[in-house]
């Protein structure tokens, strides 16, 4: 059902935890759904140096919240904006139908993390 | 490293018993005439049928006559309701929020075709009222049908009581006996009951075959046309060997069955004992005595239980959730949220379900393993880290 790279992903998530004094962070989701994720990034020079991120929720849920904040570390606020659900999918060797809505999380939880850090440093 | 697997999910299917095999495979390419053929190979076919219709109809108290074949549990849950429907004069139905959907959705079917339904609430253990049941009746009700145990949770239902309280009022009682048989006494006469469900797969015989109990003299409408099988009631050329493996099948769970239900209560209450213990954060779903003896089902708070299970699985350890992820919607099961559970709790919930190849060290492993997967899932979770912080 689920991929080598989400089996992988879940299995070791990369990146589980918070950080201290993070530059930005958001929490999206609800218990209610079975899916909450947060997110925290530190962000230097306009880049983001690290990421950590927390998860309630599934197989899926995990697996692509780690996947994402592998994928925006080192990369600048305006790239870590453009990344979508389906590059975070697609990097884990997609997900099947049911749990797309599971990937939208991650999109939204660093969405959510940059979002705080640009009001923060506006 | 490499643990062998431990199947912990028999309400979800069983093995096959290696001498339920046996008497099976003679009927694929044996002897494997048509029952409804009139020479020496249809007529031993059939002789194997009734013979299993017989083995089949001792387990539960019923006689010959009255036990049907059909593919399996759902399919004898449709006909059980769907047949007395057609035939009743009146447009009400009772039933429960706990049935297996089998039950729910032919009631939601019927009262798309202008039936009512009246769906139960269940007490915090998953209980029926009978009294409950009785206020529910009225001048139009042609059915009851509360199934005897719940194959999430385990409940058992007060069954004998409710089918006085059918009987006395002339309304025909069915029950989706599907987890009961195999698994605690079970007798048409003493529950009361005019039709009664049952599925081979629950109790190690094969899939692909169940029946329905129909009391005698009870008038329901044939589920199958185009052929005399079955006393004209449900047509189609019998799945000879899967009923022969169904009627012994049924006979040696009959003949354990209080020996392992013994075995498997000590087994499920040391697993439940065992997770009480060592994990903070967990209640127990169902009721705690008047369940099946099989039957675990926990809510871990925090943590969601298609991650519980993968875990598990990467431990060797098979079982299932009523998590809106493993249910393929985004609810979790109708079951845990009748019983009052909150959804952020009941999507944290995990069935294991004992068999009788389950063993003390199976529990044991289990235990050594269930606690660290619990706490490696709860410190990734957010929610943990909020209600921590918040106490």
């Amino acid at each position: 059902m689920y991929s080598e790279q989400v089996m992988d992903h879940f299995e070791h998530p990369r990146n589980v935890g918070e950080i201290d004094n993070a530059s930005g962070s958001g929490t999206v989701g609800n218990a209610k759904c079975g899916d909450i994720m947060k997110m925290d990034i530190k962000v230097e020079n306009g880049v983001i140096v690290d990421a950590k991120f927390k998860t309630f929720g599934c197989c899926a849920a995990v697996a692509t919240s780690s996947m994402a904040t592998e994928m925006i570390i080192g990369k600048t606020i305006e790239e870590a904006l453009a990344l979508t659900n389906k590059q975070v999918m697609d990097e884990l060797g997609g997900l099947p139908p049911v749990k797309i809505h599971c990937s939208v999380l991650a999109e939204e939880s660093i969405r959510a993390a940059l979002e705080d850090y640009q009001k923060k440093h506006a | 490293m490499n643990h062998q697997t431990i199947y912990l999910d028999n309400a979800a299917t069983t093995a096959v018993r290696p001498e339920v095999l046996d008497t099976m495979l003679p009927w694929f390419s044996e002897h494997y005439g048509n029952p409804s053929s009139i020479h020496a190979a249809g007529r031993e076919a059939k002789i194997a049928v009734e013979t299993a219709r017989k083995q089949v109809a001792a387990a539960i108290g019923a006689q010959p006559q009255e036990i049907f074949f059909t593919g399996c549990g759902s399919e004898s849950d449709n006909w059980a309701i769907r047949g007395l429907a057609d035939v009743a004069k009146g447009r009400h139905i009772i039933t429960s929020a706990v049935e297996h959907h089998a039950v729910l959705h032919t009631c939601e079917y019927l009262e798309k075709k202008g039936y009512e339904v009246t769906y139960l609430p269940v007490d915090e253990y998953g209980r029926v009222s009978p009294q409950a049941v009785k206020d529910a009746i009225r001048g139009d009700t042609i059915l009851i049908t509360i199934m005897t145990a719940n194959n999430e949770i385990g409940t058992i239902q007060p069954i004998a009581e409710i089918g006085a309280i059918a009987g006395e009022a002339g309304i025909p009682f069915h029950t989706d006996a599907v987890q009961a048989v195999g698994a605690i006494p079970v007798d048409v006469k003493a529950m009361n009951v005019d039709m009664l469900s049952i599925s081979a797969h629950k109790f190690n015989g094969p899939k692909g075959v169940g029946a329905l109990f129909i009391r005698k003299g009870l008038r329901i409408s044939p589920f199958i046309f185009g052929g005399a099988q079955e006393h004209n009631r449900r047509a189609g050329t019998e799945n000879l060997a899967s009923i022969v493996g169904m009627g012994k099948a049924i006979e040696i769970a009959a003949s354990e069955l209080e020996e392992h239900g013994k075995q498997l209560g000590k087994l499920r209450d040391k697993l439940i004992g065992g997770v009480l213990s060592t994990i903070p954060d967990v209640r127990l779903n169902g009721h705690p005595t008047e369940r099946l003896p099989n039957n675990f089902n926990m809510c871990f708070r925090y943590i969601e239980g298609e991650s519980l299970l993968m875990r598990l699985d990467l431990a060797g350890i098979e079982g299932s959730s009523g998590s809106a992820c493993t249910s393929g919607s985004l609810d979790p099961s109708h079951v845990l949220l009748a019983i009052g559970l909150p959804h952020e709790i009941a999507h944290g919930s995990l069935r294991l379900t004992l068999g009788n190849d389950t063993t003390e060290e199976d529990i044991d492993y289990v235990l050594t393993k269930l606690p660290g997967i619990v706490q490696t899932l709860r410190d990734m979770s957010p929610l943990y880290h909020m209600e921590k912080e918040n106490a």
